[in-house]
């Protein structure tokens, strides 16, 4: 692979990112972007505790358990 | 030998390229620079008649949206300001960005305001302002120069604004 091929990809793919219709959205136009339920996780403390019930109380390593939980329910 | 010095340059300009389009609020007018004119109303609907009508007096000018929850949060301070400072020549104003007006309506029914409210109804102030963040702050001096840009508020940042405004209103015109 020559140099010039990888900048025609890297040009390509520039070009690509450019027209992807992103739009610039005004600082006072995030009204509805500003509501709780349009937040990636609207409910983190909910979550939270989830991922402390499994991961406590499940009995193998998994992405919820860190380093593996012992089953024991513990605290 | 000419080939890698092309490479580096159009590297080079890739990447200014990129921190430019990383950075578009770079570009402000904070010092000697005059606030833009600015078409605004009032509650009632009568037009402002312009900065010069506060001129000789310092002007804290906050952009605000009743769903912005700092610019809820900054509303005791400024009323606080405007308390303070009022009677030494400080004029808050506090510019609504609210797309429909009902709700600045509902927000200013609940919260108490001190300061007065105006409304920027085609946003071209906003625009002209320059404003990146709600809420943003323009501090303009007895001058009628802006002399402090703030964005967002966060409690901290309360002191230092208070102590730049008395600054600002012991100076001579």
């Amino acid at each position: 692979m020559n140099s010039i091929f990888l900048w025609r990809v890297l040009l390509l793919l520039l070009t690509i990112a450019t027209l992807t219709g992103c739009a610039q959205v005004a600082p006072w136009e995030r009204g509805n972007l500003a509501k709780p339920q349009m937040a990636l996780e609207p409910h983190p403390l909910q979550v939270g505790i989830r991922a402390h019930n499994y991961g406590s109380r499940e009995a193998g390593a998994s992405t919820h358990s860190n380093g593996g939980g012992g089953g024991c329910g513990c605290y | 030998m000419m080939r890698d010095r092309y490479h580096g340059l159009m590297l080079r300009l890739l990447l200014c390229g990129l921190v430019m389009m990383a950075a578009p609020g770079l570009a402000h007018f904070e010092g000697n620079t005059p606030p833009p004119a600015c078409d605004l109303d009032h509650m009632d609907g009568t037009a402002m008649s312009g900065w010069q009508s506060m001129q000789g007096k310092v002007i804290y000018i906050d952009f605000w949206a009743s769903w912005c929850p700092p610019c809820i949060k900054s509303f005791p301070f400024m009323n606080q300001l405007a308390a303070d400072f009022h009677e030494r020549g400080l004029e808050v104003v506090g510019i609504n960005l609210d797309e429909k007006r009902a709700d600045a309506d509902t927000f200013l029914q609940k919260i108490p305001t001190h300061f007065t409210v105006l409304f920027d109804r085609e946003k071209h102030c906003a625009a002209d302002f320059d404003v990146i963040a709600m809420p943003s702050t323009y501090i303009i001096d007895k001058r009628g120069f802006i002399r402090h840009i703030h964005r967002g508020f966060r409690a901290g940042d309360t002191a230092a604004v208070r102590e730049l405004v008395e600054t600002l209103l012991e100076e001579t015109n």
